[in-house]
């Protein structure tokens, strides 16, 4: 089988620092895969190559099996890709509805309308609150408003950058459990976690980056039971 | 009865330097730079409505027409060849590009049309509406620059909240990276930005010139910077905020040079500008957002 997503050998500079040295990855139709590793390892300059934000100098990208190295960030949206970016990143001037609707601004008018109440049902909360300025929801809230202004666009992989960041553990749990249910409902999903026991609890696969390079690659379970990881990331145990 | 006569003129004036703050103000919240060549587009539109009057006798509304679009245009080439090659570049870089490119436009025009002042035909029909039996008389063109500037006003505010297109204008004003991801296409948006910004442009330059009919090269200097005053008044990237600021700063010029010295109308605009920067630094309808961690 075809992955969905099929990253080849990108390397990443900002001005003359190579902040990516050579990644390789796959991610496959249906699968929940991770990559873990510590702050500035890499991860978030990953994904935002894989969505076109930054650029590999070489390699390839390819969604579906169509290389998409060169196609711009906007274009990617409508092939397929949505990112919730770290940090959110939500339009904290415009309203909840408003936010919602950028996220298919690659969609027809007629469709919005089914697709807003697909993702309430995902996020009873942001119904509530659909009127509301975005800036004045929660954090937990505006991490939501991120998911499901993501989910606007049909996604066919989502790419979801620390979710979990500075939430309460109530709300990661949350949040987490959702991440499921998307899963369960059909969404490929490729995180990014810094809290790398609840990311491999989850996923199928993991990848380990440090310092710009996958150090380790497995089957999640198995990630979740390596000495290394669980000393480096999990906060001990097998030392 | 003079004072209301001053208010109405007061009026009328801010209405000219709000629809050319609406440019300012829309480019600097999408794309963070101050376009010191607005001002200029105005003068471009003026020239081009005169001459498609006067020398070409087309009618008035043509005139306009071809100002407006000459001057989007206009816009969105100044955009593509010396802005957009500059997007990653230092603020400093960018502004020093636009002052450059005001002085372009403005030695341009020198080549073209010379620096001898063109009398500008009335494109508004001349005339004065009368009231109270003759004690208060307002002239056509300053109801319609108030109207134009209504209806602009409500135009934006319409485009800027019901339309697809409109919506992503102020995502990208928030966060580009961001818009990006939702599939908008940031340049594109950028240059709508522009075209919208200079066609209004025209239709400032237009009015103003049919309010004070000499046109030189350098017409566009002092209402632009008076305009950019406005937007940073009522607060730099707010629509609103330029609509009140535009409107404020007609009533105060106005006010200056009838109650306290044609001379120093100016310095009274710019000192009322630094006491607004000076109690709030955001301008009047300047957004100060608190970002939650």
């Amino acid at each position: 089988m075809e992955p969905i997503l099929k990253v080849e050998d990108i390397n990443v500079y900002y001005g003359s620092i190579h902040a990516i040295k050579g990644i390789s990855f796959y991610v496959n139709e249906g699968e929940i895969v991770t990559l873990i590793g510590a702050n500035g390892a890499g991860k978030t300059t990953t994904l935002q190559t894989v969505s076109g934000l930054l650029r590999s100098k070489t390699g390839s990208i390819s969604l579906q099996g169509e290389d998409i190295s060169n196609v711009p960030a906007h274009k990617r949206v409508a092939r397929g890709l949505a990112q919730v970016p770290e940090g959110r990143r939500i339009f904290l001037q415009m309203s909840v509805q408003e936010n919602l609707e950028m996220g298919a601004f690659t969609q027809s008018n007629s469709g919005i309308a089914k697709d807003l109440e697909r993702v309430f049902e995902y996020f009873p909360r942001l119904k509530e609150r659909r009127r509301q300025i975005a800036g004045t929801l929660s954090g937990g809230e505006q991490q939501m408003l991120a998911m499901g202004r993501a989910l606007m666009s049909h996604p066919r992989l989502l790419m979801l950058d620390e979710p979990s960041m500075g939430l309460a553990p109530i709300l990661v749990e949350q949040i987490f459990e959702i991440i499921q249910t998307l899963h369960k409902a059909g969404t490929t999903i490729l995180l990014v976690e810094q809290n790398a026991q609840a990311a491999l609890s989850i996923a199928d696969r993991g990848y380990v980056l440090e310092t710009g390079k996958i150090i380790l690659a497995d089957n999640a379970s198995a990630l979740l039971k390596n000495d290394a990881v669980q000393k480096a990331y999990l906060g001990g145990g097998g030392g | 009865m003079a004072f209301l006569s001053f208010l109405i003129s007061g009026i009328s004036l801010g209405s000219i330097y709000a629809i050319i703050a609406l440019g300012y103000t829309m480019v600097y919240g999408i794309a963070k730079m101050l376009n010191f060549a607005h001002g200029d587009v105005i003068m471009v539109g003026a020239y081009i409505c005169f001459y498609a009057t006067s020398r070409f006798q087309l009618p008035p509304l043509v005139g306009i027409l071809l100002a407006v679009v000459v001057c989007t245009i206009l816009g969105i080439v100044i955009e593509r060849l010396a802005y957009k090659p500059l997007r990653a570049a230092p603020v400093l870089a960018v502004l020093i590009t636009a002052i450059g490119m005001s002085y372009f436009l403005q030695n341009a025009a020198l080549l073209l049309w010379s620096s001898n002042p063109k009398v500008f035909p009335p494109v508004v029909p001349t005339g004065k509406i009368s009231l109270f039996g003759g004690q208060l008389t307002i002239s056509y063109v300053t109801v319609v620059a108030i109207l134009c500037c209504i209806v602009i006003m409500l135009a934006l505010t319409w485009f800027t909240s019901k339309t697809k297109m409109g919506k992503a204008m102020r995502a990208c004003s928030e966060d580009k990276g961001a818009s990006q991801l939702m599939g908008i296409n940031v340049n594109g948006t950028i240059s709508l930005t522009f075209a919208i910004g200079s066609g209004l442009a025209a239709i400032a330059g237009v009015l103003l010139c049919s309010a004070y009919p000499t046109l030189v090269p350098t017409t566009g200097a002092m209402p632009g910077i008076k305009a950019f005053t406005a937007a940073v008044f009522g607060g730099i990237g707010s629509i609103p905020g330029a609509f009140v600021g535009g409107i404020l700063l007609g009533i105060i010029e106005i006010f200056a040079k009838a109650y306290i010295s044609t001379q120093l109308s100016d310095p009274i605009v710019f000192a009322v500008l630094i006491i607004v920067l000076l109690v709030r630094p955001a301008g009047l309808l300047g957004k100060q957002i608190r970002e939650k961690v």
